[in-house]
């Protein structure tokens, strides 16, 4: 019962109140580049979600198993990116054969996915929390995942109907995005201080 | 010979000045914003960060351009994310060695670099396609550049903030005795996105003015 408390407690954290996007500013790039459409931020997010999940466990089970403890842990960062790199790959390959309409309206994002920080920043947040428990690790990549979805839909459908709205010439575009985000935090910081 | 020379030294200065102005790494390719919004809420750790991604930069744009002529296309991504760590790492171990506090502040953002687009875009529109001197030239006018707008960045919001720049007290604050109320906002993520997003609007509007 106690560790459910724990993981239930970790990913509401890692979701609302320590949002990625919002309060670690990881993650901006695709989140402004991928946000004009609500389909495909929902499609990146599931992307990155799977991704991060992924990545997230392999990057911590290397890191307790091969690295702790031994002078190896110099080469961390470059095991980590290996990683996020080979599961990108596979990502991109299984998006290919079973949903090439999916495959074709990523583009270059896709292979973006591997120099989106969120991914790397969650996984040296893993290992920066000291997070001992694989079971925890797991739920916590899972939950940077739908924690990003769920901002970047958010501001998909902002910015859908930002199309609309009249804003000043100069602002347009990146801008009035960056100032929304801006607003949606000021939104999110409400969360802080419900859990730890 | 000495109009040759001329051209290059030209080339040269091109190169330095673009990444300064005309494709300032942030406000005009609008690339490595992670680090640009994290790291700003003060000065000190913003100009840190800076000297590392120059570091970085300089470093990884001399060997992709050494080893541009080995490069296999299907392979130089991953090479060029190699190198970066490489060296992202060396800085990393640097900042822990010598200014431990600094690196505690600066935390995950400094291994963050690797996935900084800025160091890529570089390593793959610049230094896999020129030779070394054009490549160097070139990241240190991007590397420059990225620091001196993420000066200016955390300027704002720690002035704003604490009424403070560099840590050296400008505005007399009200607590003492002075006028100035700190927006506790401005040190907050909020403060970092509309600052930013007021930027670049700025920009732009100066550069539309220009054309």
């Amino acid at each position: 019962m106690d560790t459910l408390n724990v993981l239930l407690m970790g990913f509401i954290s890692i979701v609302i109140v320590n949002n990625l996007v919002f309060t670690k500013f990881l993650g901006i790039c695709p989140y402004l580049g991928v946000s004009g459409r609500i389909d495909m931020a929902f499609g990146m997010g599931m992307a990155v979600t799977f991704v991060v999940t992924l990545s997230g466990t392999l990057t911590w089970l290397i890191d307790h198993l091969i690295l702790i403890g031994t002078p190896l842990e110099v080469t961390r960062y470059v095991c980590f990116i290996l990683v996020i790199a080979g599961a990108v790959q596979l990502v991109e390959m299984y998006l290919r054969k079973f949903f090439p309409s999916l495959y074709e309206s990523f583009g270059i994002f896709l292979p973006l996915i591997t120099t989106n920080c969120a991914i790397l920043g969650l996984c040296l947040f893993i290992n920066l929390w000291g997070i001992d428990s694989l079971l925890e690790a797991v739920v916590l990549s899972f939950g940077a995942g739908i924690g990003f979805t769920m901002a970047i839909c958010i501001m998909a459908g902002i910015r859908e109907n930002l199309n609309m709205a009249d804003v000043p010439k100069c602002l347009k575009g990146a801008p009035i995005t960056l100032i929304t985000a801006g607003i949606l935090a000021l939104a999110f910081m409400g969360f802080a201080g419900m859990i730890r | 010979m000495t109009g040759k020379t001329e051209a290059k030294s030209t080339a040269y200065r091109q190169t330095l000045l673009a990444g300064l102005w005309r494709e300032n790494p942030v406000f005009r390719l609008l690339l490595g914003m992670c680090p640009t919004l994290a790291v700003t809420a003060a000065v000190k750790p913003a100009f840190t960060m800076g000297c590392c991604v120059i570091f970085v930069l300089v470093c990884s744009n001399i060997i992709v351009s050494l080893m541009r002529d080995l490069l296999k296309p299907h392979l130089r991504i991953l090479m060029f994310t190699l190198t970066i760590a490489t060296f992202v790492t060396i800085a990393d171990l640097f900042l822990k060695a010598f200014v431990p506090a600094m690196s505690e502040t600066l935390g995950p953002y400094v291994p963050l670099i690797i996935v900084n687009c800025i160091i890529i875009c570089r390593a793959e529109a610049c230094a896999s396609k020129n030779g070394l001197v054009i490549s160097i030239i070139d990241a240190v006018g991007m590397g420059v550049g990225f620091t001196v707008t993420l000066c200016i960045l955390s300027g704002i919001r720690e002035l704003l903030a604490t009424g403070a720049i560099f840590e050296i007290q400008i505005l007399a604050l009200l607590k003492d005795g002075g006028w100035f109320v700190p927006w506790a906002a401005m040190s907050m993520p909020v403060g970092a996105f509309i600052t930013l997003g007021l930027m670049l609007g700025l920009v732009n509007k100066v550069t539309n003015k220009e054309a």
